[in-house]
């Protein structure tokens, strides 16, 4: 065990990897899920024991292949990013028993093995961005995520999966290009790629030469945004979303777009630093306007689908505004907010999409007026859809009310109390959209559609069930989420750490 | 004067900022899948350009130990595109194959075509 604790930052990257060639080769669709399994089950493992450690104090930093920083690659370990790989990790690990059944009922025999294939590699794709402390192994890992996630949409049945996959891949890889003609401007100017050696010049550069080091810092926010899809860059993720596999959309809503706001928030806050970056550019106020933008347009837009995995794709895009607009608050509160609700958002997102693909696999469709008096038929799906709904409007006693709190606080101090009741206002929208679904699934009489529906099976039944115990469960201790997305946003607010 | 000698000396940037804009055009402006792509290569290649040019040094060699030897060019661009030249080539290739598909289903690779057959339904 000794020998293995020293490696581990390599092991959560090489494990997933391998375990994705293995689920390639095996051909047949239960092995390779026996294989993702087994490695998604040990993600959390890994995760947990480098993030024990960084709480410890301090952060770990592992040269591959022995080269000394900053010439070598070099996977950087601090509170912050332990904390989006332990999220990254245990979604992957709750949520997985259930693609077992799901992936069988939606992916064709023949193709399962390689959507297992696809899934393990967009894990070492997104775990690889958040562990790196290399801009440009950061590019790889991005590229190697959204390929392998262009492939999983395109696994949908619906053939506008195919067009949604298409238009991802277009924006998607435009993204990636700006990121990386940020990155290479960076380079220019400081000769370095590596986060922390980047950052340690920087202030140097952009005293000699001001321009380019703006133009990266431009570049790398639209590329990045495009990732995370900040209004009005969110186009590709509605279709994408909505079209996607069940487990596919799931996996995607909870981890991909955090993963690329982890990637923003190390960019603003550890490479540029606050004071680069917020005092002397307009970034602060530009990423709060978009974030209200997206906050009140999304959710607006969301009132009015009636495909429901779409109406909450365009949740997801609302969300992500509450996101963003604690990095533009830019002060301890706010960025505690928004790093605890990468975490909060995921978990309800996870579960609304569990519940929602448990509808389609009982009875093949998830548009408004098919799942009409649902409810009764599938009481816990629907109850724990309408927990995990609660959780995205905000309501005290779930984790949604968690973030909004700290966002409000940190509103409050840094901008004054308007924001506060913009952030109180666009939450009256999610009460609409989600309160639509619930008065259609539990107040109305069954449409024919559902009459024979019932609770899906165990192995999709209880991951569903976790997802919603941990809305409320982190609502109420938030020692976990909040205390150390506290720790994490105190460091990254601290300065060039 | 000024204009062309600024022009000159930056020629390659010229040349860059030239295909980054093109490239960027055709994937804005088409509506046949398959020129977008080729504008989405033009844009990628472009980047290859933008990293490669400031680590040739003129008079540069290799970048080999060697006394006899002073001035080199910086190999680590070239390391980085040759990543960023492969990860292109999977993008076009995935992008193809998604072109071939909804070929396959949709009878069209013409973006109004395509959205004009699923607003049918």
């Amino acid at each position: 065990m000794t020998a293995v604790m020293p490696h581990l930052p390599a092991l959560q990257i090489v494990v997933p990897l391998l375990g994705a060639i293995l689920a390639g080769f095996l051909r047949r669709g239960p092995t390779a899920f026996a294989v993702a399994l087994a490695v998604s089950w040990l993600m959390p493992f890994i995760a947990g024991a480098l993030l024990w450690q960084v709480l410890g104090g301090g952060s770990i930093s592992y040269r591959l292949g022995g080269w000394q920083p900053p010439y070598g690659i070099e996977y950087r370990v601090d509170v912050f990013n332990a904390f989006v790989l332990m999220l990254v990790s245990v979604i992957g690990a709750v949520t997985m028993p259930y693609a077992r059944r799901s992936v069988a009922f939606e992916i064709d025999e023949g193709r399962q093995a390689w959507f297992y294939c696809m899934y393990l590699l967009c894990l070492t794709g997104l775990l690889g961005i958040t562990i790196t402390g290399d801009a440009f192994n950061a590019f790889v890992f991005l590229e190697v995520s959204a390929l392998a996630t262009y492939v999983l949409i395109a696994a949908g049945r619906d053939r506008r999966a195919l067009l949604a996959s298409y238009q991802y891949l277009i924006m998607g890889t435009i993204g990636a290009t700006f990121y990386v003609i940020g990155v290479g401007l960076l380079w220019v100017v400081t000769g370095s790629l590596n986060f922390v050696d980047v950052s340690a010049r920087l202030a140097e550069a952009a005293t000699v030469q001001p321009r380019p080091v703006i133009t990266a810092l431009a570049f790398l926010t639209v590329g990045v945004s495009l990732k995370l899809a900040l209004f009005p860059l969110h186009s590709w993720l509605p279709n994408a979303y909505a079209y996607a596999p069940s487990f596919a959309t799931t996996f995607l809503a909870a981890t991909a777009t955090k993963v690329a706001v982890y990637l923003l928030i190390r960019l603003y806050f550890s490479v540029f630093g606050p004071t680069l970056n917020f005092q002397k550019l307009p970034v602060s106020e530009l990423i709060i306007g978009l974030s209200i933008a997206a906050m009140f347009a999304a959710s607006f837009i969301a009132i009015f689908q009636t495909n429901l995995k779409r109406m909450l794709a365009y949740s997801s895009v609302a969300q992500i505004g509450y996101i963003t607009l604690g990095i533009g608050i830019a002060n301890k509160a706010g960025l505690t907010g928004s790093i605890v609700h990468l975490a909060n958002h995921a978990v309800m997102k996870a579960a609304l999409f569990l519940a929602l693909g448990a509808v389609f696999y009982r009875i093949g469709s998830v548009k408004l007026h098919d799942l009409s008096g649902i409810g009764p038929k599938m009481p816990l799906t629907m109850a724990a859809f309408v927990v995990a709904g609660f959780g995205i409007i905000g309501t005290p006693g779930t984790v949604g009310f968690i973030s909004k709190w700290y966002l409000a606080v940190g509103a409050l101090n840094e901008v004054g109390w308007p924001l506060v009741l913009v952030i109180m206002a666009s939450s009256l929208l999610a009460v609409i959209y989600i309160g639509r679904v619930v008065e259609v699934a539990w107040f109305r009489d069954p449409s024919p559609t559902c009459i024979g529906a019932s609770d899906p099976p165990l192995s999709m039944l209880i991951p569903l069930l976790v997802l919603t115990a941990a809305t409320i469960w982190f609502g109420i201790d938030t020692q976990w989420t909040a205390g150390i997305a506290g720790k994490a946003a105190g460091m990254l607010v601290g300065g060039l750490k | 004067m000024q204009l062309v000698k600024t022009f000159a000396e930056h020629y390659n940037y010229v040349i860059t900022i030239f295909l980054m804009m093109a490239g960027l055009y055709i994937v804005v402006a088409r509506g046949n899948m398959v020129k977008k792509l080729i504008g989405l290569s033009i844009f990628q290649t472009s980047v290859y350009l933008l990293y490669i040019t400031p680590g040739k040094i003129i008079g540069g060699t290799a970048p080999i130990l060697d006394p006899a030897f002073t001035v080199y060019s910086n190999p680590l661009p070239h390391v980085l595109i040759l990543t960023a030249i492969v990860v292109g080539v999977a993008t076009l290739a995935l992008g193809l194959a998604l072109v071939v598909r909804i070929n396959e289903c949709y009878g069209t690779i013409e973006e109004d075509e395509i959205f004009a057959k699923d607003d049918d339904q």
